[in-house]
């Protein structure tokens, strides 16, 4: 308890020294979690993807459709056990900022092959049976505001013209990994509205999501999906929905290769910061580990102190980090638009990773300290100057 | 009861220190400036030996060999029949912890504990209960005078007081030897004088052996025998 006692006075020494120092990791573990906090939401897409189901793309590019006919042959493929598909619609809700994921969708099939979408079974029914009905998610509903009943009018640009969407359900996320920011509606609605408009632009699908009955079958049926359009007009290209996924996240590698670089840099200056104070601590007080080495302390006992007061600054700080990192996740979780980071929240392994990176900071911080107390000689240590 | 000189008669056949022919050099860049020659030495138990000599004679270093915090070129040291140079780091400590209580020119108590937690510091290295070591922690400074001092922090002790919460920290363990670096060099002739005869008491009462390297020739007053070193060379 002596001890202890005496690691709690010495971080008491020099007041402005050690605050400032635990305020310096405070500040770095709250940008390495709000980094990391980043980076996870890019990854929020990968990790929600379902084992079991697949994606048929062009295989150009996702941007260009699909004929429609492919359904109906996707469906017959022995592995597969669902099908359905949706369109990218984007258009623009009240201004440009207002940004959330707005798909055009098969409205009988779409809910089967997203089951972590929870919807109300009359709700579902309601918006089968409207043609201009959509179902959106309960961060999209809280965000602006919106209930069943409600119009939705959205200016299209991919799909020129102006649309209303009556919202007809109000879908929850099964958990915390699921996407609560997307609005649906009719691919039948926007497809009319082509064959109209611009009929060469109709019957065609942005993309089929594809369930199988066995995951590890998923490299067979994505093969079999494939040779249906083989050497055709609109070759597709399969794969499970987190390679499709990881795809989009790997549009964006260089920005997120920089962010983790810059959250791993943030740990080298945590520990440059907490290794300054603890080098000119120990250099202050060689004299005294001079003395409590006369008075039969080891080198055991040393490294336990200068350790000590390292890990406790570092812990102090990551506490203070990790504290603040809440609040400042929560705070530009509501001033970003709630499509971009559709899921945003701090992790437990943010957390983990946060906590440890701060004691195993405190621990190499300590490293050189130590060294210097446990080998200059006692002689040599009495006749320093603190 | 014996008189002290007496004392140390009946002792000099028990020599508790044994200095043999002890050569230390130290090295200054590529420059090797000897300290001590071929010294040899005996110390009796209970004997209150002062070292004298001009700065860069070799005292403090001989003390530093006796008290097993430096080691010698070459010879040995041996106190109550153990080679010290011969222990490792950790057994070293261990037996400097058991058998030596150190007295410093400028003191050296750690500023952030009180003058009671700097005596209790030997003892944290004790299988004492808590309530043995506040009881040897509490009559150390009761002997020493600084009873009603125990909460005091070392800035918020004179000079003299500090030196006293230092001895009672060296005894505080009941250590065989006492060595003394200067124990008076930073203090007025009053506060001196104390810690002479507060020495002194604890060589006659409590037959602690002392070696005490002092430049003052009024402390080697209460010492049993005075020895000069000049040159690296021992002369009584």
């Amino acid at each position: 308890m002596r001890i202890l006692k005496l690691i709690f006075r010495n971080l008491s020494r020099h007041k402005l020294r050690s605050g400032l120092t635990v305020l310096g990791i405070s500040i770095a573990v709250l940008f390495f979690g709000i980094l990391r906090t980043v980076v996870d939401a890019w990854y929020s897409g990968v990790e929600a993807s379902a084992n079991n189901r697949l994606i048929t793309r062009h295989a150009v590019s996702f941007i260009i459709p699909l004929p429609y006919s492919y359904k109906e042959q996707i469906a017959r493929i022995s592995e597969v056990t669902g099908v359905t598909f949706a369109s990218w619609f984007q258009g623009v809700y009240i201004d440009q900022n207002q940004f959330f994921t707005r798909l055009a969708v098969e409205a009988d099939t779409y809910f089967d092959g997203y089951p972590e979408f929870l919807v109300d079974k009359e709700q579902l029914e309601t918006f089968k049976r409207e043609r201009n009905a959509c179902i959106i998610g309960e961060k999209i509903a809280r965000d602006y505001n919106l209930k069943i009943g409600d119009i939705m009018p959205i200016e299209g640009d991919i799909f020129p013209g102006k649309y209303e969407f009556t919202v007809r359900g109000i879908y929850k996320p099964r958990d915390e990994r699921t996407d609560a920011t997307q609005m649906l509606f009719h691919w039948k609605y926007i497809d009319e509205r082509l064959q109209q408009e611009e009929p060469s632009r109709a019957g065609n699908v942005g993309w089929y999501v594809v369930t199988i009955a066995d995951p590890s079958k998923a490299a067979q049926a994505s093969e079999s999906i494939d040779a249906l359009s083989a050497n055709s007009r609109a070759e597709t290209k399969t794969e499970t929905e987190a390679a499709f996924q990881q795809s989009f996240v790997s549009m964006s590698g260089a920005i997120i290769t920089a962010m983790n670089f810059v959250s791993f840099v943030i740990i080298g200056v945590i520990l440059l910061v907490l290794a300054n104070t603890m080098v000119m601590t120990a250099r202050e007080r060689m004299r005294e580990y001079a003395v409590l080495k006369t008075l039969g302390f080891t080198a055991g006992h040393l490294a336990g102190l200068i350790a000590g007061e390292s890990l406790c600054i570092s812990f102090l700080g990551g506490l203070v980090g990790i504290g603040l990192a809440f609040p400042a996740v929560s705070a530009i979780a509501a001033l970003i638009p709630s499509g971009w980071f559709p899921i945003f929240d701090l992790k437990p392994m943010t957390l983990v990773s946060s906590s440890v990176s701060a004691l195993v900071v405190g621990i190499l911080a300590a490293v050189f300290p130590i060294w210097r107390a446990t080998s200059i000689r006692i002689v040599d240590g009495l006749r320093q100057i603190g | 009861m014996p008189s002290s000189e007496e004392n140390v008669a009946e002792s000099t056949n028990n020599v508790i220190i044994e200095v043999k022919n002890v050569t230390k050099s130290y090295r200054r860049e590529s420059i090797e400036i000897p300290v001590l020659s071929d010294i040899t030495l005996e110390v009796a138990a209970g004997e209150f030996l002062a070292l004298m000599g001009p700065s860069g004679s070799g005292k403090t270093t001989l003390l530093n060999l006796i008290a097993g915090i430096d080691r010698p070129d070459s010879g040995d040291v041996l106190v109550n029949k153990t080679n010290i140079t011969s222990l490792g780091e950790s057994a070293l400590a261990k037996w400097r912890a058991r058998n030596v209580g150190f007295v410093f020119q400028f003191y050296n108590l750690l500023p952030v504990l009180t003058a009671f937690e700097n005596v209790e510091l030997p003892l944290l290295l004790t299988n004492l209960s808590k309530k043995e070591k506040r009881e040897h922690v509490e009559a150390a400074l009761q002997l020493v005078g600084l009873g009603d001092r125990m909460k005091h922090f070392p800035k918020q002790l004179s000079g003299g007081q500090e030196q006293r919460v230092a001895i009672a920290r060296a005894i505080v363990t009941d250590p065989t030897l006492l060595v003394a670096d200067e124990p008076t060099g930073d203090l007025d002739k009053v506060s001196a004088g104390e810690i002479m005869t507060l020495l002194e008491r604890l060589n006659k009462e409590f037959k602690k052996t002392i070696v005490m390297v002092t430049h003052d020739p009024r402390a080697t007053e209460k010492a049993h025998k005075v020895m000069h070193l000049d040159k690296g060379e021992l002369n009584v």
